[in-house]
């Protein structure tokens, strides 16, 4: 047992004042930390809170896609409508769209397009055809060959892609199935089924999507059905298992995950138009001398510039499609 | 503003600047908080890390921080009125200031990236259209509203002239929403709520501006 334990000298005491001093420092850094923490990541998620995840691979449902057999140099065959210039990369055409059944974000549709099922799939083609018809998509694509296919797409946002897609040609679906001399219109029909596409629970568009061409704009050869790109199945976010590519109109008519195709005498109604009339015609090609209503439509970002670029007539595909309109008010007929 | 020894020994006591309440620390974090995200946002740009449009993607979210923050800014005065906490009314110019930075760094984006200081297409853009007009001009407003924010300018101003000058921020903000609504291709989910939350803080104003003038002539 020792001495009991000696007071330290007063020197060595820290002053009252000292002492408080630093216990006010503390809280007020404290406080500093955590209100400048707090705002920041309020803030930040209000910004960035839904940024992009890596988008998730074709469904394990899917079969592989019978690619087109490789020339003997070794490449694919190239169509001749394709385009040279440089693709947009995998990533970007994946994990930037717009597909508001699965989230109005660019970045949603591939955060959230696992619950889409791309098989089993049938379409029903019906309407002014010789016989309606309820297709398996595999049978479907058992019938063509499958091309690719490397297009401009041009969206109504000002913002463009370039992407090698891989389908066949609309027009060999209408020559097979025969329509009536009655047909003078082609409509589409997205899946509607809520749990697949939650997106479809949210009032902001008509669903389901639907979509529609005129019957020679239909027959086009450029006019594709996509069942994939770079060379793989679709993914969900890009409109599995079948979609609409029509490359000098607005992507918006390239409508996604198509289970109806209908021929019709009259013409069809089409989701954005009855949305908003006044911004978003029927025909929808792409145009730089017909601004939208709220923005001009002369220049786009090509995704991975910086700058921008003048956006062509019917997106650089004149040639193969102005007589379509000849003589037509493309400034009425938007 | 940290406290040093000598100043909590008590010796010069008029050094005490700091008042029991007083909060040294609420100025500097918000500043440091809500200039985080230009921070970040800057990093993930250099890093391309903002997705597959990064001008787009700035753009978009410049333009939302500045309404949130100068939608905190036009908030604080309710806050005190159905608190009565008077040590919110002062972040007024905080959150005013953080606020006009982003509306800056949004235009300045607009202009010299976006557009590549194209001046005959941003003339084109700003008459013809609406949104950009509404925008352009709701930015303006502001210009003179952060100029004079200091303390120096309002006494050159005077405080009657300063007050009337600073009411501009009542039109600029619903310009902003207005801007924001007209931007937007068809989800008005964001910008409806902006506009609610303006609503209710304007409307505050104009509830207890109106009984003040009732309470005067009764």
């Amino acid at each position: 047992m020792g001495k009991l334990p000696v007071e330290p000298p007063s020197s060595e005491i820290t002053p009252e004042g000292i002492y408080k001093g630093r216990r006010e420092f503390l809280k007020n850094a404290a406080l500093y930390v955590g209100t400048s923490a707090a705002l920041g990541g309020s803030l930040w998620g209000l910004v960035r809170g839904g940024s992009r995840a890596d988008p998730p691979l074709p469904a394990a449902d899917v079969p592989p896609l019978k690619t087109p057999a490789p020339s003997a140099t070794g490449s694919v065959a190239k169509s001749a409508f394709s385009t040279d210039e440089e693709q947009t990369p995998f990533r970007d055409v994946t994990t930037y769209n717009n597909y508001y059944e699965l989230g109005l974000d660019k970045s949603d549709p591939a955060q959230n397009a696992g619950s889409l099922r791309a098989r089993p799939w049938t379409v029903r083609i019906e309407g002014e055809v010789k016989q309606a018809l309820t297709l398996d998509i595999d049978t479907l694509l058992g019938w063509f060959a499958l091309e690719e296919r490397v297009y401009r797409m041009r969206c109504v946002e000002t913002w463009s892609m370039v992407i090698p897609w891989l389908g066949f040609p609309l027009a060999d679906l209408i020559k097979k199935v025969e329509p009536t001399s009655r047909a003078k219109y082609v409509a589409f029909e997205t899946l509607y089924d809520p749990k697949q596409l939650p997106g479809q629970k949210s009032g902001v568009l008509d669903w389901p999507y639907v979509e529609g061409l005129r019957i020679d704009e239909a027959t086009n050869p450029l006019t594709m059905l996509a069942v994939g790109l770079y060379g793989k199945s679709l993914p969900g976010q890009n409109g599995a298992p079948l979609r609409l590519v029509v490359p000098w109109k607005y992507g918006f008519k390239g409508i996604k995950s198509i289970v109806k195709i209908k021929f019709t005498e009259a013409q069809p109604s089409t989701t954005w138009n009855m949305a908003a009339a006044s911004e978003y015609g029927f025909y929808a090609n792409v145009n730089p001398n017909v601004d939208h209503p709220r923005w001009s439509q002369e220049n786009e970002r090509r995704i991975g510039d910086i700058t921008r670029r003048k956006t062509l007539m019917f997106n650089g595909y004149a040639e193969h499609v102005a007589q379509l309109y000849t003589g037509m008010d493309l400034k009425n007929n938007y | 503003m940290e406290l040093t020894q000598e100043d909590v020994a008590g010796v010069p006591k008029k050094r005490r600047t700091l008042k029991p309440g007083a909060r040294p620390w609420l100025q500097p974090a918000l500043v440091t908080g809500a200039g985080l995200p230009a921070l970040g946002i800057s990093v993930q740009g250099a890093l391309g890390k903002l997705g597959a449009n990064p001008i787009a993607e700035a753009l978009n979210a410049f333009g939302l921080l500045a309404l949130a923050l100068l939608v905190a800014s036009l908030g604080c005065t309710p806050v005190k009125m159905v608190t009565g906490a008077g040590w919110v009314q002062p972040l007024r110019r905080t959150f005013g200031l953080l606020g006009f930075f982003y509306a800056a760094l949004h235009v300045l984006l607009y202009l010299a990236v976006d557009q590549g200081l194209a001046l005959k297409a941003i003339a084109a853009d700003v008459v013809k259209r609406p949104f950009i007009t509404v925008g352009m001009a709701a930015f303006l407003m502001l210009v003179p509203l952060a100029w004079t924010s200091t303390q120096a300018q309002m006494v050159k101003l005077g405080g009657a002239r300063w007050r009337k000058l600073h009411k501009l921020v009542y039109i600029a903000v619903p310009l902003g929403v207005l801007h924001f609504v007209l931007r937007v291709k068809k989800d008005l989910t964001e910008p409806v709520i902006f506009g609610a939350i303006v609503a209710v803080l304007l409307g505050v104003r104009a509830v207890t501006a109106m009984r003040k003038k009732g309470a005067a002539a009764g």
